[in-house]
């Protein structure tokens, strides 16, 4: 296996790690792990089960295909059946369900629809059909957003005029402070989401630690070092302290990527934002800035007013929030499943319920 | 598109006035954007979402924490009181 993988994997050290875990714990705690890649690892390598009964993982709403609203879906299935246009997305968008049909069935009804796996992909579709509208369906955390910026400000630089992006941007700290901020709130920690602030860097980080008075430990992808962030969270926990400690250095520099994150601020602007599930955040999304509004999908095709219709029986905000586990939810398995998901948590790679029900958990 | 594993950066080249290069992820090999990381060499490994690479990845750091580990686990059998 890869360098810097199978390393951070080796099952003697994870024993390790879950012993040093079990000795340290003296209370019950609350830890959130925020990004749904890491929610993956934890399924899948059976960290969960492996831990005390004193830890409770809950899973975090760190999923972009999971919190990208219906009406977004509802938007690019329009865009996507118009004659004049291609709709470009990346893959793991095709069968999360809209109000009535998902992308992959309005493909298979004629839409000119690609699977993408980078925005400069669908930049070089725009070149190469100047006849046709391209839109990029642009959703993501701060870890798709610098690639997105790159694409609108090249669009920008070379004058195409049928380029545009269906923008649904979300960003990790707020959701974590609305988190905290809930009057049912039981986070007492969180492992931060390593390739975020890979991006980013720790400042917002440093900020609600101290405002919340929270331990934040940003943590890598790898078992290992989700122990390794379980292990220096719960040792902030038991000391009563709370600091942002960075596991993850061989990837996170405090700063962030200044570079990624420039670009990021160039074309886009913080804007309050809709997430599936949870509800309007504010300050929690990003827009285009008005000099790159020419490149905005949403005012060019006006699909603006879509009422969408989630299922009933759907609890996904909840399992978004931690507040429930996908195994609580009375469709799981059952009117639930990969194949004909109800809710966009059994679809995504990284949703919480698809996680649950590929490694077993039924 | 999150599920990102590092990937080694075999070949560098420019298209278009971007710089690009391909990752090779145990020989399947990807086509992805350096604009981000213009310090980044031959045989480095890289963090990559949606076709950008975010960060080189710090060899010394790497094996900061694996060695801290390895430490970790020859005190299997220290006992220590609660
Ligand atoms: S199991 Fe299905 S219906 Fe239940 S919360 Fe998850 S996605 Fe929604």
């Amino acid at each position: 296996m890869t360098r810097y993988v199978s390393e951070f994997r080796d099952p003697a050290i994870a024993r390790r790690l879950c012993a040093e875990i079990k000795f340290l714990v003296t209370a019950p705690w609350v830890i959130m792990e925020v990004c749904g890649g890491q929610t993956h690892a934890i399924v899948r390598s059976g960290i969960d089960q492996a831990l005390p009964p004193q830890v409770r993982l809950v899973h975090g709403p760190g999923c972009p295909v999971c919190v990208t609203p219906i009406e977004v879906i509802d938007q690019a299935i329009a865009i996507a059946r118009r004659p004049e246009t291609i709709l470009c997305s990346f893959g793991d968008m095709l069968r999360v369900p809209g109000s009535h049909q998902d992308l992959i069935t309005a493909r298979a009804q004629g839409g000119d629809l690609r699977i993408v796996y980078s925005p400069l992909e669908a930049l070089q579709i725009a070149r190469e059909n100047p006849g046709q509208q391209v839109v990029f369906l642009a959703i993501g955390f701060e870890t798709t957003a610098p690639g997105n910026a790159m694409a609108v400000s090249l669009a920008a630089r070379e004058g195409l005029d049928n380029f545009s992006l269906l923008v649904c941007h979300v960003l990790v700290p707020p959701a974590m402070r609305a988190l905290l901020g809930a009057p049912d709130n039981r986070v007492q920690g969180y492992l931060a989401a390593g390739h975020v602030c890979t991006v980013t860097g720790l400042a917002d980080y440093e900020a609600i630690s101290r405002d919340y008075r929270v331990p934040i430990v940003v943590t890598g992808l790898e078992p290992n070092d989700i122990l390794e962030g379980l292990v220096m969270v719960l040792r902030q926990l038991e000391a009563g302290e709370h600091r942002v400690e960075n596991q993850y250095q061989r990837s996170v520099r405090p700063a962030g990527n200044p570079l990624a994150w420039g670009m990021v601020e160039k074309v886009f602007a913080v804007r309050d934002q809709k997430w599936r599930g949870i509800g309007l955040l504010p300050a929690s999304g990003l827009g285009l800035r008005e000099e790159f509004a020419a490149f905005d999908a949403a005012r060019k095709f006006e699909v603006a007013a879509i009422t969408p219709e989630e299922s009933p029986l759907c609890i996904s905000g909840l399992v978004l929030q931690g507040i429930k586990r996908p195994d609580e939810c009375p469709a799981f398995g059952a009117g639930c499943r990969p194949e004909h998901p109800l809710g966009a948590t059994m679809v995504s790679s990284e949703g919480a319920c698809a996680a649950y029900f590929h490694y077993q958990r039924l | 598109m999150c599920l990102a594993i590092p990937g080694k950066v075999v070949r560098i080249y420019q298209e278009a006035g971007v710089s690009m290069g391909e990752v090779d992820y145990e020989g399947a090999v990807s086509r992805v954007c350096l604009e981000y990381v213009p310090e980044i060499r031959l045989g480095q490994y890289t963090v990559v979402h949606a076709g950008f690479a975010l960060s080189i990845l710090d060899e010394e750091e790497a094996q900061k924490t694996l060695e801290l580990w390895r430490e970790l686990l020859d005190k299997v059998e220290e006992i220590r009181p609660r």
